[in-house]
Parts: structure tokens; sequence; C-alpha cells
């Protein structure tokens, strides 16, 4: 009897032991928003300062839904956990942030808790935003007031139990977040320092460009490896890997260009990185652009010095080569040319092109179903396009040219089945 | 010519070779001429990516639903472009389209298409969709005359006496299949398609029974094109109904 105390008891102390444990770390580095804060008028340049910052965090993508009133939220964002609204970010007192202080804005991005108290979902990438600097954080909270209120209240979460309760978010964060702050690297340059805080904080690359586990996290916000994105089956390919998007071997002004204008003489920016492209990374400045690329050129791993081994593929059948090289000709050629050659500065060749030959087809299959045009930029601002053929080719059509493709004109990939196929084709949205 | 071209090289002494080769470029049909179509960076290029469903020079697809776009009124395609970007119309694969494209490149892809001169397919009959004389006649009556006592204007006010829309923002009601009329006027009923507001077209879709649609699409997918199939330069009466997509619309007679 008293041994089953004694055990009872003890189970208690552990539970809470670790509900302290939690509580702790979800409070943790957590600024005082009770202290009033001085009336302060912003300088124009902090405004313009602030616009900017939220050009470079591309916060306009998320927070606005189709049609909608810029900054006022109300976009759906589908995770494998359940639907997440994103929140009204114009100045409205009853349902923006209109009551909010410098201090619950900075809360919020360096902590990732409301101005209420709530903890937030992670789908807000504060897991990046965490590394902003309090200076930038005011910039960019000086400039949302700016913005004409909009009355629009937030959506409701849409999150399957247990998911939609707040334990589970803190035991998430318990177990992976931590807020911090960028930590200049001194043993390199300023400008490599710049890119690492622009990629690492506001730009939040690593939320798509790295893989997430069960539980939806990233591993590190310097962890650009590659991952598929939930849900929406475009892979963000790694930017560490010489056979994906690794850019060691680029020049600083091809790496900048395709910033600036989502395209380069060789190909465009598709899917996701897109729309990055067009709200974002084309208003940055060359100077903040060439740091990335700096950073990004020196990421671990990216350089293309070890070939790749020898790879073995399973056979592709006679008449899935017939159907391939057939179907080529008649949908492809056209516009990517007898040898997948391409047209400079309108087509991207097909022959030696990364998108092509990486391990994963999930933007191929994307591409060929839903087609699209590259960002209309300032750069580039009558794009070309290629033709959707998600009603015109079956699974095994899509399969069959897509497997041409990857082992045609030097290219060395394995072929992709009608399976892999049939997976992008049914969980897909464009 | 290109294929006379390259196997001009084969030799004389494997003729069946020769033979073996017409074969296949015969095999490969209309794709040959498409081939041999060189690079022009033009809007027509750029616009290759739309043909895959709107189908050649933009003169609908094969299903009905992929409507013509050739020849429409430029400011009407335009409106329709930003509205699948914006929302106001609902089309996935459209959408996705033209998402990324700004508004001045919308305006060009629609002043191109509107200046596309392509032949009408011929009107369908009768029997083809099986409409009845009554629901033909009802059809036009609506068309001609609409039908005042429930508020509905006829089609002719606004659409042109002879159909074919009016320049820039009211499009022709000919040379379009029954079954994408129907669509449309469906989910203008529904609220599914919407234009800028004031939408005239949804107000007036809400007044239209089953029926009426029916024998409004039955007529009009009956009719062919009049000799001249350009959209009308103006409306003869000011519009019975205010329009936000039409611009100069506010003298409205109300």
């Amino acid at each position: 009897m008293k041994k089953l105390w004694i055990a009872r008891l003890a189970v208690v102390a552990v539970l809470a032991g670790v509900a302290g444990l939690v509580w702790h770390l979800n409070v943790r580095d957590e600024p005082d928003v009770s202290a009033s804060e001085p009336a302060s008028v912003p300088t124009p340049a902090i405004l313009a300062r602030g616009e900017y910052l939220a050009r470079a965090g591309d916060c306009m993508a998320c927070h606005t839904a189709r049609g909608g009133a810029a900054f006022a939220g109300g976009l759906a964002l589908a995770t494998p956990f359940g639907t997440v609204y994103t929140s009204n970010l114009t100045p409205d007192d009853a349902t923006g942030i209109g009551t909010w202080s410098s201090a619950d804005f900075w809360r919020a991005l360096h902590n990732g808790r409301a101005k209420n108290g709530r903890l937030l979902y992670p789908a807000f990438p504060y897991t990046n935003y965490t590394k902003i600097t309090r200076e930038d954080s005011d910039a960019l909270y000086a400039w949302l007031r700016t913005l004409a209120p909009v009355r629009q209240p937030n959506r409701p979460n849409a999150l399957r139990w247990p998911y939609n309760t707040q334990v589970a978010l803190a035991v998430w964060r318990a177990l992976y977040f931590t807020p911090g702050t960028y930590t200049p690297d001194t043993a390199r340059s300023a400008q490599w320092n710049r890119g690492a805080y622009l990629v690492q904080g506001l730009g939040h690359c690593s939320a798509c460009h790295a893989a997430r586990n069960a539980l939806g996290a990233t591993s590190d916000s310097m962890d650009l490896a590659g991952g598929l994105i939930p849900l929406q089956n475009w892979y963000a390919p790694s930017l560490q890997s010489p056979q994906e998007a690794g850019v060691a071997d680029w020049s600083t002004a091809d790496i900048v260009k395709l910033f600036q204008t989502g395209a380069t003489r060789h190909g465009w920016v598709t899917g996701p990185m897109a729309e990055v492209v067009l709200r974002g990374t084309q208003y940055l400045s060359q100077q903040d652009l060439a740091s990335v690329a700096q950073y990004l050129k020196a990421l671990p791993g990216a350089h293309a010095d070890a070939a790749p081994a020898a790879r073995a593929y399973p056979p592709v059948s006679p008449m899935v080569a017939m159907a391939g090289a057939k179907l080529y000709q008649d949908r492809c050629a056209q516009c990517h040319g007898a040898t997948g050659q391409g047209v400079p500065n309108a087509y991207p060749a097909l022959a030696g092109n990364r998108v092509v030959t990486m391990d994963r087809p999930a933007n191929l299959v994307q591409m060929v179903m839903y087609g699209g045009f590259a960002p209309a930029t300032a750069g580039n601002s009558r794009p070309f396009g290629m033709p959707p053929y998600v009603l015109v080719l079956s699974d095994s059509e899509i399969a069959a040219v897509l497997t041409h493709i990857r082992m045609s004109w030097g290219n060395d990939a394995g072929p992709v089945s009608e399976f892999q196929v049939k997976r992008l084709r049914n969980t897909a949205t464009p | 010519m290109r294929f006379k071209l390259s196997f001009s090289s084969v030799p004389p002494l494997a003729p069946f070779l020769r033979r073996l080769a017409v074969l296949a470029a015969l095999a490969l049909g209309s794709t040959t001429a498409v081939l041999a179509a060189p690079f022009e960076n033009t809007i027509a290029q750029r616009m290759q990516a739309c043909m895959a469903c709107h189908g050649l020079q933009g003169r609908a697809g094969p299903d009905g639903y992929y409507p013509r776009i050739a020849g429409k009124p430029a400011g009407y395609l335009y409106h329709q472009l930003m509205s699948f970007r914006d929302g106001r119309r609902h089309y996935a694969l459209m959408t996705g389209m033209v998402d990324l494209l700004s508004d001045a490149y919308l305006m060009e892809i629609a002043q191109y298409f509107s200046s596309v001169e392509a032949p009408y397919p011929p009107p369908a009959t009768a029997a083809q969709i099986g409409a009845t004389p009554e629901v033909l006649r009802q059809g036009q009556r609506l068309v001609a005359q609409g039908d005042p006592t429930r508020g509905i204007p006829a089609c002719v006010q606004c659409h042109g006496q002879s159909l074919t829309g009016v320049a820039p923002d009211i499009p022709g009601l000919l040379g379009l299949p029954r079954d994408y009329l129907n669509a449309q006027m469906g989910s203008f009923r529904t609220g599914q398609r919407r234009a800028q507001a004031p939408d005239c077209m949804a107000t007036v879709a809400q007044r239209l029974s089953l029926a009426d649609v029916n024998a409004v699409s039955s007529w009009l997918a009956t009719r062919p094109l009049p000799a001249d199939t350009h959209p009308a330069s103006s409306v003869p009466a000011p519009l019975p109904l205010p329009c936000g997509s039409v611009s100069g619309a506010n003298e409205v007679r109300r």
C-alpha cells in the first residue's frame, strides 16, 4: 500500500517536473510587454527600412488572401495537421495589431507568442524570425502601423486534436524551438554575415529548403539540405548539393540575377520560389543579394568537386522508352528542342538541367501537370510559359515522357514511375 | 521541306530506308509542321502556353469548357484574366497560369488574343443539342426582348444588336457551345463567377430560371455568326443596369 503511494507520488512529481520544464522552456527570453512605451514618431528612413524588411521576409505572401486586402490575413495554409489561417497585420484596433506595442510585436517575432499570450503556430516561421534584431523588428512594426487599418476578423485555425491545443504546442516548442539571436561569425566577412542573417532569419529559407520531421519541425535554420513542402508537393531543392540547387559554382552575378528577375539565361524559378522572387527578393538591394549569394556559395558541401557515384536504375521497358520519345517529340520538342537544348532566355534547356536530373521528380511532375509562367518581375516583365498537361496526359504518359528526358542527351537520372506521378497528381494543387 | 533536305543524304542504295522515312514522316503528321515553326521573340510565341487548353490560336478547346478567346474584346479578356488572378473567378488551373503575372502583361495578353482573327466553328443544330422549337422561340424572345415584367433586360441591349459584343468590355455571345454558356450563366446565378461590382450579369442571371438559361443558351448556340464578327464600337442606348466591368458605364438608365 505504502509502496503504491510512493509510486503514485513519484509519477505526479515527474509529471509536475515535466510540466514545469515545458513551461520554463516556453517563457525563455521573453521581453516585459507591460512597460509603457514612449510615443515616438518613426523617421522616414525607419519606415522605408520596415517596408524593405517586409519584402525581404515576404510577409505579404502569407498575410494576404487571394483578392483580399494587403496584409489583412485570411490565407489558408494547409498543413499535415490541419489548416492554419494567417492573421491580420494591419493596424486595426479590433481585428489587427492596432493595440499592439512594439514589444508585443517583438515577442511575436522573437518568442512566437501573440499579444493575448497565446502561443503561435510555427507555420508563422518564428523559428527563423527569432534571429531578427530588435531594431529590425521595430522598423517592421513601425511600417505596418502606417498601413490603412482593415477590419477583418482573424479566422480560427482548423487543426485536428491534439494539435489544436496550446499544451501540444507548448510541448512542441519545448522540443524544437529555442529563442535566439544572430551571432556574427567573426572569422567571416561582414558580407557573409549579412547574407547569413538574411537567409537564416527574415528570409526563412529553411522553412522550405529543409526537411521536416513527423511533427513538422526542421532541424535548424542553417540546414538547407532540401525538403518536400508538405501537401504542395513541390520539392525545395538542397541549396548545398551540387546535384540540386547548390550555387557554389555559379557566379555571384548569376545568383543575383535569379533573385532579381526570376530567370537566368538557362531557366526560370518555378513553384513557391517564383512567388518568393515576385513579391520578395526582386525588391532587395544589389548589395543584400550579393551578400545572400556569398553566403549560399560558401555553404558546406556545395562544390561539385566530387563526382557522384555511378548509380544503377531499374530497367526501362522498350514500350515506355518509345512512348516517352514520341510524347517528347509531339508535346515538348517544339519549345525545348529536339535534343533538349531549349531556347536561351525563353525555354529552359532540359539537357544538363539539375531540375530534370535531381533524384526527386516532384517539381517535374508539377510543371508538366500544371505548367505556368515565370514570374513577371521588373527585370523579366513578359515571361514565357509552359502549358498545363494535367487534362491531356495520363499518369503513365507523364511518367514515360519524364523518364525520357531524365535519360536522354547525357542526362543520367532514374526513371519516373506511373505510381510516383499518381501520388503527386492526387494530392497536388496548383 | 525539313525532311526532304535531311533525307536527300540517304544513299540511293537503300531506297527502302527512304520509304520507311516517308512513312515515319506521315505518321508524325501535323507535328512536323509545328516543329518547323521557328522560335520568335513575340507575344504570339509566349502565348503558345495557352493553346493546350484554348486550342490553336485560342479558337476554343475540343470539349466545350475551354472557351474561344480569339477576337473577344480586349477589356473583357483583361477583366477575366484579373478575375482569375484575384479570386473573382475560380478555376485552379487558370489561376495557376496567371498567378504571377502583372496587370501590364495581362493587358498585353488580352490585346493579343483580341486581335487574333480566326475562323468560327459552324453553329450547333437544334437536333445536335436536342432543343425543341418552343425552347428556341423562348430563347429568341429573351435574347431579343428580355422580360420586362421580371426585370430581365434583353441580351442585345448590352451584348450588341448582332450579339458580337461591344468593345472594349462586353463579350460576344455567338460561336460558343451551349455547355459553356450554361456553365457561365449557372455560375453567375450561384455567385461562383463574379465580375467587378456592381455585378450586372450576376443580377440578370439571378432573375433567370433554369428553363430560361437553357432556352437562351440553346438559341445562342444554334445561331450563325454574322458576316462581320467584330464587336460593335458602342451600345445603342445606355446600359439597363450599372456594370462595374464596363468602363464609362456610369451614364446608366436607372
